[in-house]
């Protein structure tokens, strides 16, 4: 297992902290795993991006050119890492947020209404775990429970009025992610 | 005891201090730092720290005022020994840390430095020569030369319209909430001088209290670049530095108040 | 100690505090502003010296004065700050005062940008300052190889009495990976006999650059250089992979050696005979490595974030015995694997069509 995973949206759509929660999230599981904020070509302009590499064998470059998955919180963002995703990779998009539909036929698409989903929840901020769950379901990097158990841990007592929302919102991206069929 | 025994009987009245090395110093005939090196010795002596006080030279012609005082000392970059001092003296809060620096390196190149020493209340002291000019580099214009003044970079006098005005450093730190003790005394008399030791003791004193910033400035001659004799020099000091640069305290924390009574 | 995720500035400042660091003075500037953060949380809990100072100017002399007394100090900045620093760099390498500093590199020259670069390499392997010295330099490409050079650079800076820069680049500055940190050491309170602590019964000691004997300056200047050859002959650190029956080796240090590293490797899984030499002393220079591998490969392939720096190290140590390509990108832009990958193919086609 070796996937390349960005991260991509808007400042304060809390796309680098699911980042982070992924590669704590793999830690856990005892994976090699690397974090870096926007970093590399083609990769800057306004919005918020981490890459995460997630593999069983150490990790040589935290930069990739081509991610083997997108996960995409906004309409910018699409515009830039669609032609990026190398073919067959996996792209999941908050279509709450899209002006357009991708267009690329060689790899799996997921579409989710991740921010009108977070809305109902109760808080428009948690768009990003239930983008975290669809993921999951499409690229099994880590167990499900490791990223609850993990959740609770980063949030803290500081942040525990915090824990039930996400996790309903990880619960509700799962559920997304299963009955969104990837679209090949 | 015979008569002649009695009346040869040794009365030290004067003597170099044991914080001077007893070695020639480089200073010029009429030059006013062997006065003050002298007058940091014997307050250091009385204060009985000499070997826990560590001197920061300057650049300029103080550079080798190490190789005078008898302690531990280092040689800082130019107008950096403030900042040196700061490290020395976070490391070391209990040690005595001072500074020795002239015009060019406290009031040009360091001014920076000199005055964020001074505002975080840093606890050390700084003994600051004013000669109104660079010596070393062999007379050049100094922040503090004074308008009119004829030196190498100056040679028409300087014009303040070009060259702006020179900088009276103790009013300045004075303004930092840190400063503690910030006062000019001169040293071209010995009334002059015997208060300067005075104020150069208080700043000791407020430093080993714990009192924050002290600074001494002192005016000071330059005879070889002002061109004069050393009499010559010490008038020059009193008719044309003293009305530019007033003497007298310009800060004194209430803290330090009481240093000032004790004799 | 667990393994834990760190961000590579805070691992550095952590590394350091447990190496026992007992005074950090430095100045903001992105991208390692995070380790100054990092030691204003826990220098201050600690009971140690922490300044946020008024320029890298002042911090770097702090830090001379601090190391004076024989106490281990650091400051450390990016690449801006590195050119204000070199004058108190100069007077520390002349005085002989072990002292640390990072130089998390960014995009120049000038105020450049905040992205990864390694356009610092002649600065601190040739010119750190006025005069005839060099630092030790050493070089991570992951968070726990910066976290142990970081140990390591004080042991050196105060084996050899000698100023030590831990370089890396924006990019291990902001990354996080797993890591393990070392356990805390407490701070050394037995000072060198050289230090700055008091005259007690003893003849004063004097930290001072200066000499104006031009013939006793000559030998201070023997005595260093004399310093430096022992360095360079005790001091040579590098990694390789694949080298054995390699005909091309790529060059590539820190993080430009770790994003070489992934392209090598594809390279290898096409059965291309590639190999990577990773130098981790940047001063010294592996050159006794890389002298033996030119006599045993067909081409070198250097890799840089800069517009070719360390390709004079390594053309230098091979001695004209084979050619040396270089591939470099600059202004902040981080080169992929492909990017290099595309490089190794280009070069090894040519070397093998030649046979």
């Amino acid at each position: 297992m070796h996937e390349e995973i960005i991260f991509a949206g808007f400042g304060g759509q809390g796309v680098m902290f699911v980042g982070q929660l992924l590669a704590y999230t793999a830690l856990a599981e005892e994976k090699h795993v690397t974090w870096i904020p926007s970093y590399g070509p083609e990769m800057r302009g306004g919005t918020a991006n981490c890459t995460v590499v997630v593999s069983d064998e150490p990790i040589g470059s935290p930069v990739c050119k081509h991610p083997s998955v997108a996960v995409i919180f906004n309409n910018p963002s699409l515009e830039k890492y669609e032609a990026m995703v190398t073919p067959g990779g996996l792209l999941v998009v908050n279509s709450s947020m899209m002006v357009h539909p991708p267009t690329r036929t060689d790899l799996e698409v997921v579409m989710l209404p991740a921010t009108a989903t977070a809305s109902e929840i109760g808080d428009v901020r948690v768009s990003n775990m239930i983008m975290l769950g669809a993921m999951l379901i499409h690229r099994a990097l880590v167990d499900r429970a490791t990223v609850e158990h993990v959740l609770i841990e980063k949030l803290g007592t500081r942040k525990a009025h915090l824990q039930a929302i996400n996790l309903t919102a990880f619960e509700r991206g799962i559920t997304l992610g299963q009955t969104q069929q990837a679209s090949v | 005891m015979t008569a002649v025994e009695a009346l040869v009987e040794e009365q030290i009245v004067y003597q170099r201090p044991e914080s001077l090395l007893e070695v020639p110093t480089h200073y010029c005939p009429g030059c006013t730092h062997g006065i003050a090196h002298r007058i940091v010795a014997e307050v250091l002596d009385e204060l009985g720290v000499r070997e826990r006080t560590i001197g920061v030279s300057p650049v300029g012609c103080s550079v080798l005022a190490y190789k005078y005082f008898n302690m531990d000392g280092a040689e800082a970059a130019h107008g950096r020994a403030p900042a040196m001092a700061t490290g020395i003296k976070r490391v070391m809060p209990d040690h005595v840390v001072f500074t020795y620096q002239g015009d060019g390196d406290l009031a040009a190149i360091g001014i920076g430095e000199i005055i964020h020493t001074a505002t975080r209340g840093e606890n050390i002291t700084t003994i600051f020569i004013n000669n109104a000019i660079y010596g070393m580099t062999g007379g050049q214009m100094a922040p503090t030369t004074l308008p009119g003044q004829r030196t190498t970079s100056s040679v028409t006098g300087r014009d303040v319209e070009t060259t702006g005005f020179p900088i009276r450093m103790a009013e300045m730190l004075a303004g930092m909430t840190g400063s503690a003790y910030v006062v000019r005394r001169s040293l071209h008399n010995v009334k002059e001088i015997n208060r300067a030791k005075q104020a150069v003791r208080v700043a000791f004193q407020a430093q080993l209290a714990g009192l924050g910033f002290s600074m001494v400035e002192l005016l000071s001659s330059c005879p070889t670049n002002w061109g004069m004799s050393a009499p010559e020099a010490m008038k020059w000091i009193e008719d044309n530095m003293v009305p530019y640069y007033p003497l007298g305290d310009y800060k004194v924390a209430d803290a330090v108040q009481p240093l000032l009574k004790r004799k | 100690m667990a393994v834990e995720l760190l961000k590579g500035n805070e691992a550095i400042a952590e590394a350091a505090i447990r190496a026992g660091l007992e005074a950090y003075f430095g100045y903001p500037i992105t991208p390692q502003t995070e380790i100054l953060e990092h030691m204003a949380r826990r220098m201050p809990d600690l009971g140690r010296a922490f300044i946020q100072a008024e320029s890298e100017v002042a911090s770097i002399n702090m830090v001379y004065g601090a190391a004076c007394t024989g106490a281990r100090a650091m400051t450390s900045s990016s690449s801006p700050g590195i050119s204000l620093m070199q004058e108190g760099f100069s007077y520390i390498a002349c005085s002989e005062v072990p002292c640390v500093v990072v130089d998390v590199m960014r995009g120049g020259p000038g105020l450049g940008n905040i992205d990864p670069s390694q356009a610092d390499y002649f600065q601190v392997t040739r010119s750190a300052g006025h005069g005839d010295f060099h630092a030790i330099v050493l070089a991570p490409a992951s968070v726990q190889e910066a976290i142990d050079l970081m140990v390591e650079a004080f042991d050196l800076a105060e084996k050899y009495r000698t100023l030590v820069f831990v370089v890396a680049d924006g990019l291990l500055g902001q990354m996080m990976e797993p890591a393990q940190l070392p356990p805390m050491k407490p701070v050394h309170k037995n000072r060198p006999d050289w230090a700055l602590t008091g005259a007690v019964n003893r003849e004063p000691n004097i930290i001072t650059s200066l000499e104006l004997n031009a013939p006793a300056l000559e030998e201070v200047n023997l005595r260093l250089q004399a310093k430096l050859a022992e360095i360079r002959k005790h001091e040579q650190r590098w990694a390789e992979l694949w080298t054995d029956d390699a005909k091309l080796v790529v060059v590539g240090y820190g993080m430009s050696g770790r994003i070489a590293q992934t392209a090598v490797k594809q390279a290898r899984r096409e059965g291309m005979k590639v190999g990577l030499l990773r130098p981790i002393s940047l001063w010294p220079f592996p050159e006794k490595r890389l002298s033996t591998l030119a006599d045993q490969v067909d081409a070198f392939l250097v890799i840089e974030m800069n517009a070719g720096q360390m390709v004079d190290d390594v053309r230098l140590s091979a001695g004209g015995q084979v050619p040396v390509s270089f591939y470099g990108r600059m202004g902040g832009v981080v080169p992929v694997p492909e990017e290099i990958y595309h490089e190794i193919t280009t070069l090894y086609e040519k070397l093998t069509s030649g046979e």
